[in-house]
């Protein structure tokens, strides 16, 4: 098992370096090719030579992209001083640079924005986990009744359904014409009954779309373990059916949702873009929205790199899961 | 020929000829496939909706001009001068203006609608023929080799899942530049769009084509093939990939849907075909500043994504069904 860790901790290592020198690579050589100066961004296209020059100078603009990775991952990890030879500005670890436009820190900003966030993917993801798994439970056992059949009905458009609509078509009907909820995001430090009322309308429509494809999946799932030679052996000894499936089935029907529900926690997390343009969440999403219209790279780069790092470690906690559950992983 | 058909065509000639009504044909896996498609409604009635809707995309200049009007061309007329909200209640829905005009300007939402078509199929066919291109050239040369072949591309692919997709193309869009292999304004964006789709997907469909390649190749008319001395182009090209075409046909329509909510969300997020360019995300996005007044102008481009989405995925569901050898 330690082997087994110590060679999933190395790989999300690689991984994260992998990410952040492509996510680097791109955003950093793509003004070069296009002409744009990243030292203009930062002070401005009316600024004087010397000034653009000093920017470029005390940004390490100036070097090469090799130096300038090399430098950035070193402020991630250490910390990192910014100095013109007059001042020094010192960025502690982990240390993403400063943004373009507001020339605040980004870790902060960052950190601030997951709170957002983090409050939309907690409620959602109980919500679509416990009704989307429960539904397709139901659905695979009451097969090819009625029920199945709109229960899967809904589901499938549930997966048709892009978030902005159902998110805006929720909001048209349930907070202006019927003024039920309110929404603006309160901080939950701040009002928790307030963050709660105005959250419940975003979880639902996102829980919604998220439980559509999680009841396909597990009734799939399902209905596949209940072909298998185990469920047979189980009821030919003798089991009532509330322990074939509760005990047997249902166990081997829970690891690949657990797998995706890793994946879609972790990509949520990194930013709800969709979800957050439509109900106007200032969250990391609603903030690379931002950054990406005012080519503010280093914010881009922040919430890019954060966002990859919340889907590996997600992937990482399920295998290790997967691990703990099934010996065979292990020693594959 | 490596494809396994179930009956061979010689068993109905000897079938007696007194009981003709109880023949025995014989039925290639496309033709039981096909007869199962038929039998199912749903997937036929998606199926139906999916050409209807490649039709309409096709003749968008015969329809406009039939029953609606230039994309571009205002209609001040139509619109109330003080809120900028269409005149006619219903978002301005009337007979010459089939699903009214759009707020500010006025133009035809029914040809905005049919030309939004054009753009959001154009851009999930090409992107999943891109993606399904790359796929199967990986997922077959990773699960046929695989050693060091297979850890490398699995490897990319393992990253290239954990890149926080939407984000990315938002922002490999919005910096690429306004003209790329002799294409210029929105030619270029729907380049851009369909290489960004097509690339963030192929790592789904590798990863299942991958899986089978690698049961398959234990199997015994690879060993016959390679024992004949056929050359690993030979059995990947000639002897996997024919028996992988069911799998990656599923695979491709069911893509399909998931590029058009692609398409639309990063046309909603204002990376998509330039405005006046009509496309369905983008007319979304207008519609969230004025929604509270005029839902109509946020329904109808929701519905057109949805429905759209649906027909692909009711017909994808039914083929997967019906090609589906468990199935009965």
């Amino acid at each position: 098992m330690l082997v087994y860790l110590i060679r999933r901790l190395i790989n999300v290592v690689v991984m994260l370096l992998v990410v952040s020198a492509v996510t680097f690579g791109i955003f950093f050589m793509v003004p070069k090719l296009t002409g744009s100066d990243p030292a203009l961004l930062y002070v401005g296209k009316i600024a004087d030579k010397a000034a653009v020059e000093g920017i470029r100078h005390k940004m390490g603009l100036d070097k090469s992209i090799t130096e300038q990775y090399v430098l950035f991952v070193k402020g991630l990890v250490v910390g990192r001083d910014y100095s013109t030879g007059v001042d020094v500005t010192h960025c502690s670890a982990p240390c993403f640079g400063y943004s373009f436009k507001t020339e605040r820190e980004v870790w902060p900003v960052l950190l601030d924005r997951l709170g957002v966030t983090a409050s939309l993917a907690a409620g959602a993801s109980v919500i679509w986990l416990l009704f989307g798994t429960a539904t397709g439970v139901v659905s695979a056992l009451r097969r090819r009744t009625l029920l199945d059949r709109i229960t899967m009905t809904t589901a499938l458009a549930g997966v048709s359904l892009p978030i902005y609509f159902t998110g805006m078509l929720a909001s048209a009907i349930f907070v202006y014409q019927l003024g039920w909820f309110p929404h603006d995001y309160v901080n939950l430090t701040d009002d928790p009954v307030a963050w709660f009322q105005n959250l419940v309308l975003p979880w639902i429509t996102l829980a919604f779309l998220y439980a559509a494809t999680y009841a396909r999946l597990t009734r799939a799932t399902l209905l596949e373990v209940l072909g298998e030679d185990y469920i047979r052996t189980a009821r030919a000894k003798g089991l009532n059916e509330r322990r074939v499936i509760g005990k047997h089935a249902l166990r081997s029907t829970l690891t690949p949702i657990l797998t995706v529900f890793g994946m879609d926690l972790g990509a949520l997390i990194g930013g709800a873009v969709l979800t957050e343009s439509t109900f106007n969440f200032r969250g990391l999403g609603y903030e690379a929205v931002a950054a990406i219209s005012s080519s503010d790279l280093p914010v881009i780069m922040g919430v890019t790199l954060f966002a990859g790092f919340f889907i590996i470690i997600a992937n990482l906690l399920v295998d290790v899961l997967y691990a703990v559950v099934d010996p065979r992983v292990r020693l594959a | 020929m490596s494809t396994p058909t179930e009956t061979t065509g010689s068993a109905s000639e000897a079938a007696p000829a007194e009981a003709p009504s109880k023949r025995i044909e014989g039925r290639s896996p496309g033709r039981i496939a096909w007869s199962r498609l038929k039998r199912d409604k749903i997937a036929m009635a998606g199926g139906v909706v999916v050409i209807l809707l490649i039709l309409a995309a096709i003749f968008a200049p015969v329809l406009t001009s039939l029953f609606g009007h230039p994309t571009d061309q205002p209609h001040p007329d139509q619109i109330n001068a003080d809120t900028g909200l269409p005149k006619n209640p219903l978002g301005g829905i009337s007979g010459g203006y089939l699903l009214g005009v759009d707020p500010v300007f006025g133009r035809d939402v029914f040809s905005r609608i049919v030309y939004g078509a054009q753009i959001s199929l154009t851009v999930a066919f090409l992107s999943a023929a891109v993606s399904v291109v790359i796929g199967v050239l990986m997922g077959i040369a990773a699960g046929y080799f695989g050693g060091w072949v297979d850890a490398v591309i699995s490897r990319v692919m393992d990253v290239l899942l954990a890149f926080p997709q939407l984000l990315f193309s938002i922002a490999l869009v919005s910096v690429m530049p306004n003209s790329l292999l002799g294409l210029t304004g929105t030619g270029v964006r729907m380049a851009i769009l369909v290489l960004v789709i097509g690339f963030f997907g192929w790592p789904y469909i590798g990863r299942i084509v991958r899986g089978q390649a690698m049961s398959m190749r234990e199997r015994e008319f690879v060993d016959a093939a390679r024992s004949l001395g056929a050359g690993s182009g030979h059995i990947l090209l000639r002897e996997l990939l024919p028996n992988l075409v069911a799998p990656i046909l599923v695979y491709a329509t069911l893509i399909i849907p998931t590029n058009i909510l692609s398409e639309a969300a990063l046309s909603f997020l204002g990376a998509g075909v330039k405005p006046p360019t009509p496309s369905w995300g983008q007319m979304l996005s207008d519609a969230t500043k004025i929604y509270q007044v005029d839902p109509t102008y946020m329904v109808v481009p929701g519905l057109a994504i949805f429905i759209t989405v649906l027909a692909f995925n009711l017909f994808g569901d039914g083929l997967r069904d019906a090609l589906d050898p468990k199935g009965n």
